[in-house]
């Protein structure tokens, strides 16, 4: 393995490879194009998975959102058409008796006019509690969450969005321990956090008890939303709970038109397989070309090997062994592709900044520099692989044969 | 230097086989000058690229410089050529994409020489062939004559035993022909063994020993005039 360290073994490679551009180029191309295709695939794909991820990004991605509606079903007395209204008491009644519900979140809304000093704003009010932050984790640029005991003892505190912060308060003016104005009741604000895409820009978080005292809303509430336990399908666990619900409220169990509900795991999941289809086929593709580059190169060699026959039997006359021989053509592949994965990475991660720059809903195209290094190894190794057979023909001829060639 | 008894070589064609030599008897000493004549089909041609170890003879003894060749393989043919034999060929067979000087140094690579000083004897090669400004200029910049003279200097870089030539003048126009046969002498002189073939008389007559063959025998074997003179 000496002569794969030695000076003059690569000289006389990059010699023939570099006097040669345009069957250098052609044979390079194949391997480029796979190699280049598979980066640029596979760091579209992360591309789209990451834009899907921001959207959804700060929520529990295994949840649902229901809330009451009217009945279409007459039940036990009941006609049909009766409004029906979630309850705190359910809310205990989900979390004791339902196996694999990690959180219940019951919420309140509605909107108002809120003013600080001279500026005004029509914002969403949300009632909250601080459990919320559990499955929409809110970013918080300064302050803090709502807590219990703010729910506990009523307080008049809220938390902003960076869009209500905007709208609100001049550039940089301090906001925490400030006081804004929510349909004509003062509000210390006690945080700021990052809006995010999903939730909408304009909000203002205030405790629940506190929502419930000012907005007369007794025990009821607008809707909630019931994350699931990782291990347990948000399908099931919708209906599990609507059937509780039912049951409760006194409703035919095949009344499907008392709770409205959005199931947002089952939408994920849709989304999630796409994403998998999408990557698999992007695998697919990437590794297809891959290979087919490879064999061109092997291919291109070989008509190489019958083109420069004379050439090979010139230097076996001169003194060039069959080894020799056999290990500079098995060199000039191995150089080869290693010249062509290199280009193709370097133009893939090219393409890549292209795609980030330009395309809008691609966000952050990146690949694994794991799986880039594992594909280059791959087609490294195919590529002296490959190497072996035009070798082998290079040699397979006499010298004479190969001096007489034309 | 070579000494051949009884050598006999056939190509199958198809099913029949095509006796090329029928037992050739040569013997050439240490510093000799020896054409090799001949009309085509004669077995000339076969006969160097036997003694070039380019090809394998079926029956007869072939000694070069004291050494049977027998039962040769690749490797140890392409190291042997490597150490005694240099080639000059009728279409020179220079590298198209190699420089003069780096044709010229392409032996001694494969002898393991380092690179440096493998271009450097090999310039003192195109030196002595009258090239050394060509050294840089890749063989179609170059005339026949010259490729001829540049495939010389690539036969003698490393200083081999026996320069076998292969009508190394049948490109060649007259002028050109004359300065090749020119090199080939003052090499001759430097007591080298020169083994040349050749169809044209008055290239054999400036060699010191013509061999004729026919029909894969020797018909005559003698000592020129210009053999005599010195």
């Amino acid at each position: 393995m000496r002569f794969l360290f030695e000076k003059d073994t690569w000289q006389e490679i990059y010699g023939s490879i570099r006097k040669n551009k345009t069957r250098t180029a052609i044979t390079i191309f194949g391997a480029f194009w796979g190699i280049l295709l598979l980066v640029g695939l596979l760091g579209a794909a992360k591309g789209i998975e990451n834009s899907f991820n921001s959207m959804f990004g700060d929520f529990a991605t295994n949840s649902v959102f229901m809330s009451g509606s009217r009945t279409s079903m007459p039940f036990k007395g009941f006609q049909e058409g009766r409004q029906i209204n979630l309850r705190l008491s359910d809310v205990d009644k989900i979390r004791s008796e339902i196996d694999g519900v990690q959180f219940v979140v019951p919420r309140n809304a509605t909107g108002g006019l809120v003013t600080h000093g001279l500026k005004t704003g029509n914002f969403t009010v949300f009632g909250d509690f601080p459990l919320l932050d559990a499955v929409q984790k809110k970013k918080l640029i300064e302050g803090r969450f709502i807590n219990q005991n703010d729910i506990n003892d009523n307080k008049k505190v809220c938390v902003i969005s960076e869009g209500v912060y905007n709208e609100l308060y001049d550039k940089k003016e301090e906001s925490i321990d400030t006081y804004i104005k929510i349909t004509g009741i003062n509000y210390k604000v006690i945080g700021v956090y990052e809006s995010s895409q999903f939730e909408g820009k304009n909000n203002i978080h205030i405790p629940f008890s506190t929502f419930k005292l000012v907005y007369n809303r007794g025990d009821k509430f607008a809707w909630m939303v019931v994350t699931g336990k990782a291990e347990y399908d948000i399908v099931q666990l919708e209906s599990d709970v609507k059937l509780l619900l039912k049951n409760l409220h006194k409703i035919h169990p095949k009344d499907n038109r008392a709770f409205r509900g959005f199931n947002l795991g089952e939408q994920i999941k849709q989304v999630t397989g796409f994403l998998t289809g999408m990557q698999f086929l992007t695998w697919f593709v990437g590794i297809a070309t891959l290979i087919a580059g490879v064999f061109a190169i092997g291919n291109i060699l070989l008509i190489t090997v019958k083109e420069r026959t004379k050439e090979i039997g010139i230097r076996r006359a001169l003194g060039a062994t069959p080894v020799k021989v056999r290990q500079q053509i098995i060199l000039e592949s191995l150089f080869l592709t290693l010249l062509a994965g290199s280009l193709g990475i370097i133009a893939g991660g090219f393409v890549l900044m292209l795609l980030d720059n330009f395309v809008e809903f691609l966000v952050n195209p990146t690949v694994n520099i794991t799986i880039v290094l594992i594909a280059y190894t791959v087609l490294v190794i195919l590529g002296t692989l490959i190497g072996f057979i035009p070798a082998y023909m290079a040699t397979i001829v006499k010298p004479i044969d190969a001096l007489r060639e034309e | 230097m070579i000494k051949i008894e009884k050598l006999h070589k056939s190509y199958p064609i198809g099913k029949d086989s095509l006796h090329v030599l029928k037992g050739i008897d040569l013997h050439i000493k240490e510093g000799e000058f020896v054409s090799i004549m001949g009309s085509s089909g004669s077995g000339k041609s076969t006969l160097l690229n036997i003694v070039g170890l380019l090809d394998v003879h079926d029956e007869g003894d072939y000694y070069l410089n004291g050494q049977l060749i027998k039962d040769m393989n690749e490797k140890k043919a392409a190291l042997l050529r490597n150490k005694f034999l240099g080639f000059i060929f009728q279409s020179f067979n220079l590298i198209s994409y190699k420089t003069a000087l780096e044709n010229v140094a392409l032996p001694l690579y494969y002898k393991g020489m380092a690179r440096k000083e493998r271009l450097q004897v090999a310039l003192d090669y195109l030196e002595k062939v009258g090239l050394k400004d060509w050294a840089n200029h890749l063989p179609n910049e170059l005339s026949g004559g010259q490729k001829q003279r540049v495939a010389i200097a690539r036969a003698l870089v490393t200083k081999p035993k026996v320069v076998l030539a292969d009508e190394p003048t049948g490109a060649l126009d007259s002028t050109t022909t004359d300065s090749v046969m020119d090199l080939l002498k003052d090499i001759n002189n430097e007591g080298m063994t020169v083994f040349v073939i050749t169809h044209e008389e008055e290239v054999a007559e400036q060699t010191k020993r013509i061999v004729r063959l026919k029909d894969g025998l020797i018909i005559s074997d003698e000592y020129t005039k210009a053999s005599k003179a010195i």
